[in-house]
């Protein structure tokens, strides 16, 4: 929610052939050689001159609010999903995770909030390194709404389940009420507390779901496939929404078109590794790297 | 967009017979839930102690919660009628018209079974027939003005067990999404179930197969979702206590109300013990 990151919000409808717009974002870091595993990746240099963003929280190193190194993860049956993956994200970022399935997506962001821990690697938000102990902070920090809102709202009643995470978090009772109305405002489902999860259409469950992390009052968001089942009306009400949030954002989707109209970015994995990282309008229109990796173009 | 309940709209949800709640604007409606929960156990207790025979002081109860169904505004009878899911349980009763030892009312002969009706078996089949039959309804009006989360939410508040009472809560989340999958499997399984004409649809133990795969991979479903509604907790903070907010306080009109109802109660089983006749 940082006031600086309204300048990187995605230009409007239709804007992948725009990449000024988000070049800006790419300079720290993407063309680094760790952040990079493959002979694919798009290396976006500094194209059109466009001014660096300038304020950063003290805290943070410039464009690493998310900064994940070197990240290896075996499940325990011995399956390596990730191997060594890096990527950083400049705070009010968006940014779309795409990639066939059984890449390592899922895995990856799991290890964003300290659900997974790294077997070697590090994940770092805004400069905290994910561990044991800071987990109950990054878990306030980094909201993750999961692919079936079923698993994700687990109250019997929408309020409930919105004021969960600030209610775990130890906000005090007053604040939950207020913090429970905004965050059901910001996803237009004003007037559902009372309701039933499970009397709520897919639709209107996916935008709960979403309520339910940013009653937490997160700073960067993580969604695994938000678009999945939606109907297109659904769907243009959701990329409505993404839009108008203003966090840093990391979202995993096999939905190019949505990623095409909401993210200036993507990044690309295969395989437990990433394969490409740039600009949007770029990476959609290479046709032999989607190929490559099982995309398509919007 | 007002949040009024059950959700309205033409969209066909799926059924859960869970639900109970009939949204009606009544002051049993609005009487505090751990109140109506309190009274309504309370109630059930008293019926189960009434003496047996107390004919009148049943049927005086009956008439209360008839009048309170009224009051509720689902007609008198509403709840007459839908406690009459319950009478197959009363059957359990039954052996005892033929095993109390009594006055003998006649013989009823099955084969070679010759069984004695007694007065007094029939006296206490009756009365606890009558019992819960009453008590069903009781707890069919608690559950008809109380919305099932308000239910959950009071128990809690009563100082039940939280672990238990969160388990209670996500079986009514959870139920209402393992019967939209297992009807899910069963549409799929029909739909590849044709007959051929002239054979039957299988052997019954190869059918029984079949089921008892459909409740292995419910189950398998279930575990697996389990595991993922636990990751989506721990993602929003929960450490392995379970909080909750505190509720509305009780106002004066819950207070007269419960004191009202209470005192009724406990007339009707002093009235049952000592005043009204028993046949």
């Amino acid at each position: 929610m940082t006031g600086a990151s309204r300048d990187v919000n995605p230009a409007p409808v239709g804007s992948v052939q725009a990449p000024d717009v988000h070049v800006h974002l790419h300079e720290h870091g993407i063309g680094s050689p760790d952040s990079v595993t493959h002979e694919h990746a798009h290396v976006p240099g500094a194209l059109h001159g466009v001014p660096l963003e300038a304020p950063a929280p003290p805290e943070e190193v410039a464009g690493r609010w998310v900064d994940v190194e070197h990240l290896h993860y075996a499940y325990p049956d011995g399956f390596e999903a990730l191997l060594g993956v890096s990527l950083r994200i400049a705070r009010g970022e968006k940014v779309a995770l795409v990639g066939p399935n059984g890449a390592g997506k899922s895995t990856l962001m799991l290890h964003l909030n300290g659900i997974n821990t790294p077997a070697h690697g590090s994940v770092r938000i805004g400069g905290t390194l994910v561990d044991r102990k800071t987990v109950k902070r990054i878990r306030a920090e980094v909201g993750l709404v999961f692919q079936d809102p079923d698993d994700q709202l687990f109250s019997p009643t929408v309020f409930e389940d919105v004021a969960f995470g600030p209610l775990h978090m130890g906000v005090p009772e007053v604040e939950i009420h207020d913090r429970v109305e905004r965050a059901l405002a910001a996803v237009g489902m004003t007037g559902f507390e009372r309701r039933l999860p499970h009397r709520l259409s897919l639709g209107q469950r996916k935008r709960v779901a979403l309520a339910t992390v940013l009653s937490m009052d997160p700073s960067v968001l993580v969604f695994d496939e938000p678009s999945a089942g939606l109907d297109p009306r659904g769907r243009r009400e959701l990329i409505a929404l993404l839009r108008s949030l203003d966090q840093t954002m990391l979202v995993s989707t096999h939905d190019m078109r949505l990623v095409a109209e909401v993210f200036p970015r993507v990044v690309v994995m295969d395989d437990g590794r990433i394969v490409g990282d740039g600009p949007t309008a770029e990476i959609l229109t290479d046709d032999a790297f989607l190929e490559a990796h099982g995309l398509e173009r919007p | 967009m007002v949040g009024c309940w059950p959700a309205g709209g033409r969209t066909r949800r799926p059924d859960l017979n869970l639900d109970r709640y009939l949204a009606r604007d009544s002051v049993v409606h609005r009487l505090d839930a751990r109140l109506k929960f309190i009274l309504t156990v309370a109630f059930i207790v008293s019926i189960s102690l009434l003496p047996i025979g107390s004919f009148a002081a049943l049927g005086i109860a009956w008439l209360a919660l008839a009048g309170l169904s009224t009051l509720a505004r689902l007609g008198p009878l509403r709840l007459t009628k839908s406690a009459f899911f319950a009478l197959p349980f009363m059957l359990a009763a039954l052996p005892l018209v033929f095993t109390r030892p009594g006055d003998p009312l006649g013989t009823i002969t099955l084969g070679p079974l010759v069984l004695t009706v007694s007065g007094q078996g029939l006296r206490e089949f009756a009365t606890i027939a009558l019992k819960s039959w009453v008590s069903v309804q009781a707890a069919l009006l608690l559950s008809f003005t109380t919305p099932f989360p308000d239910l959950v939410e009071s128990l809690r508040r009563l100082r039940v067990p939280r672990l238990l009472v969160a388990i209670i809560g996500f079986m009514y989340r959870y139920l209402a999404v393992l019967t939209g999958e297992a009807g899910r499997l069963n549409r799929a399984r029909q739909s590849r179930s044709a007959v051929v004409e002239g054979r039957g649809g299988g052997s019954l133990r190869w059918r029984a197969g079949v089921v008892g795969g459909m409740v292995g991979s419910l189950f398998l479903r279930s575990y697996e979702r389990s595991e993922r509604v636990y990751a989506a907790m721990q993602a929003r903070g929960f450490d392995g206590e379970f909080r909750s907010m505190g509720g509305r306080a009780l106002t004066a009109t819950d207070w007269t109300a419960f004191a009202i109802v209470a005192a009724a109660i406990v007339a009707l089983v002093l009235a049952g013990q000592f005043v009204l006749p028993r046949p």
